[in-house]
């Protein structure tokens, strides 16, 4: 079975599992889902995001639509992919919930579904760092840089990567850059030991939602 | 058993509206009461209130009232200027610790009024929240109990002091009055100590502190007081202009886990009857006149204060904004543009208004006060009592309660009182 049919499997699943009740979904897959609930829609968090005008769904609309059962629109939106972790709407909420944990926590669920609109930037780049990161256990900035450069193919990565040009070079200089990277790169003394890490936790987490992976 | 009463005198302790109730009730049972007020006058927080919701009255009718029945009780001994510094001893046998402040002015005063034309030197004015000055030699307020002048202590031994006393012609005036230390034996005590506002200015995103035309509701009370700062004018603080568009947030402290965890129950009426105030300034022409706009979450206005709200609601001079504002800005003209995103609709809003008051929440006074060890307070410090049921809680000490149902309780709380006194009468009868 291809990686896409599997998701799409699992997004099934967890249709016909919770049916109708979207909330209860939620706060069994989404980290911090438990606290949709405690939402008093006073509206705090959405006047207090810097990105907010952006956002096609604020927070305080996100759970109202989760407590609605409007599921579709919820997991496919790149709302919650806009949210940069400023924390200004969960030091301001009244009822203190962990708002921006909920964020990237139902990021985390559509994508484990694979309902992330094509193409969503955060997600891509998300992607990108995660792969580079385990590769070695540290960032390899060089090829991370130049990954994100040339995601879009190889006539807009040279547009960038001209255009960048200075910063690069003033960043090589103050050897917060290295070009010797592009070999590989430095790694972490024990990488097995990281590596088994990461294993463990994705067991872990695939026992709790469903394996997907 | 427990401590068998020794005293069969009740201490109560703040005069406000509840602390009267509870002594005038209880004393009115034929007990022995002292009313010990901390300021230098009865009263409370609701002799500065403009008016009472929802029957739109004046405060200083009930007061009235009650000094009436005050001074024509002889069980009742009133001391102001006193604050509780200690309490020991159990249920019907306690020693109280009081200490008393000077005035500076014995009971000669006639309360003419010669020795504040006489000094030049003025404070903060501590009843209406500061938004004015008096002189230092000054009477509470018009409603003051006891109708006595007091000398603030910073003039007291100094040429101030000393022109108020050579205006008197009663001899009232003692410069040298010290503090004074009481103790008394008491079988019950009601701390009936109130509420104070919360501290605005630790709600960061509304400026309070910051933009002087952001103030708080029982400021807006003294502004809206013909007595008041303003002559009953709505005299926005930054350049004394009328402020004609004006902005209510509730929840302004409530309901908050960062600040006040509880409901203040109070906060909506007073907002509601409050865009009454701008109303009859103004009239009813919203578009020329005055016009008020309620940021909510949602309108606590309980049982038979539905009919107010739905009053209100009819007002064409008054609109409600289901939203709690995210925050404020101020502009070159200190007006202030509130920002936020409302619920019925989730459009976001920057509205421009001349003047925001704050529905601030209700804490109890006695926060930050260190009470005794067998006080229980609930999560929020409101005092339901002592462990050992000698002491109870009473009125806005006890619970965010409104005038109404302040005197309610402190009735409750007087008849707990007169029941451990009670007590204590019976076993002393059986004994002897």
């Amino acid at each position: 079975m291809s990686e896409s049919n599997q998701l799409n499997t699992l997004n099934q699943q967890a249709v016909a599992r919770y049916q109708n009740n979207f909330l209860k979904e939620v706060e069994d897959h989404v980290e911090e889902g438990q606290w949709v609930k405690m939402c008093m829609q006073c509206g705090v968090c959405a006047g207090s995001c810097p990105f907010g005008a952006h956002w096609e769904h604020s927070p305080q609309k996100l759970f109202m639509m989760i407590r609605a059962g409007k599921r579709e629109e919820v997991l496919s939106t790149d709302s919650m992919w806009l949210c940069t972790s400023c924390y200004n709407c969960v030091v301001r909420c009244p009822r203190k919930l962990p708002i921006t944990h909920i964020m990237h926590g139902l990021a985390t669920y559509a994508r484990r579904l694979g309902l992330v609109p094509k193409g969503q930037p955060t997600e891509e780049f998300a992607t990108l760092f995660w792969n580079n990161l385990a590769k070695t256990g540290r960032i390899n900035e060089l090829k991370l840089t130049l990954g994100h450069y040339f995601k879009d193919g190889l006539i807009s990565g040279i547009k960038t990567a001209l255009g960048m040009q200075s910063i690069g070079i003033k960043m090589v200089l103050a050897k917060r850059l290295n070009p010797m990277e592009i070999f590989g790169g430095h790694g972490i003394k024990d990488l097995k030991g990281f590596q088994a890490i990461i294993a463990k936790a994705r067991e872990i987490e695939d026992k709790k939602h469903g394996a997907a992976h | 058993m427990a401590s068998i009463a020794t005293s069969q005198t009740i201490l109560v302790v703040g005069g406000g509206i509840g602390g009267m109730t509870a002594a005038l009730e209880a004393a009115e049972c034929g007990k022995q009461v002292i009313l010990a007020e901390r300021s230098p006058t009865l009263g409370g927080r609701t002799a500065l209130l403009y008016r009472y919701f929802p029957k739109m009255c004046h405060p200083t009718c009930g007061l009235e009232i009650n000094l009436r029945r005050l001074k024509g009780n002889k069980n009742l001994r009133v001391m102001t200027m006193a604050e509780v510094t200690a309490v020991t001893g159990s249920r019907g046998d306690y020693t109280v610790s009081l200490k008393i402040s000077p005035r500076f002015v014995n009971k000669n005063c006639t309360a003419c009024g010669d020795c504040a034309q006489a000094v030049t030197a003025e404070i903060p004015n501590p009843f209406e929240y500061g938004l004015s000055k008096t002189k230092a030699a000054y009477l509470p307020h018009a409603m003051a109990y006891p109708q006595r002048y007091l000398l603030d202590p910073s003039i007291a031994g100094t040429a101030e002091g000393e022109k108020a006393k050579a205006a008197c012609k009663y001899g009232a005036i003692e410069l040298d009055m010290q503090d004074e230390i009481v103790e008394l034996k008491v079988g019950a005590v009601i701390l009936a100590t109130g509420w104070k506002p919360y501290d605005a200015a630790k709600i960061q995103p509304y400026g309070y502190g910051r933009f002087a035309n952001v103030i708080t509701s029982v400021e807006f009370e003294r502004l809206a007081d013909p007595h008041g700062p303003t002559g009953g004018k709505l005299l926005r603080p930054s350049d004394g202009k009328e402020a004609k568009n004006i902005a209510f947030i509730q929840c302004a402290g409530s309901r908050d886990e960062n600040h006040l965890r509880h409901c203040s129950r109070i906060c909506c009426m007073a907002s509601l009857k409050q865009t009454q105030y701008v109303r009859e300034a103004y009239g009813d022409d919203a578009a020329n006149g005055g016009k008020s706009t309620i940021y909510y979450i949602d309108i606590r206005a309980i049982d038979r204060f539905e009919d107010f709200y739905l009053k209100v609601q009819n007002d064409p001079t008054v609109s409600f904004l289901k939203s709690k504002v995210a925050k404020i800005v101020q502009d070159d003209a200190a007006n202030l543009i509130l920002h936020g995103v409302d619920t019925e609709g989730y459009h976001r809003y920057a509205v421009e208004h001349d003047l925001v008051v704050l529905a601030i929440g209700m804490e109890p006074e006695s926060n930050g006060i260190k009470l005794p060890a067998d006080i229980i307070v609930d999560f929020s410090g409101f005092i339901e009592g002592s462990k050992d049921g000698g002491q109870f809680g009473a009125g806005a000490a006890s619970s965010p309660l409104d005038v109404n149902r302040t005197t309610q309780n402190a009735t409750a709380a007087a008849l707990r009182a007169i029941q451990v006194i009670h007590k204590t009468a019976t076993v002393e009868t059986a004994n002897g």
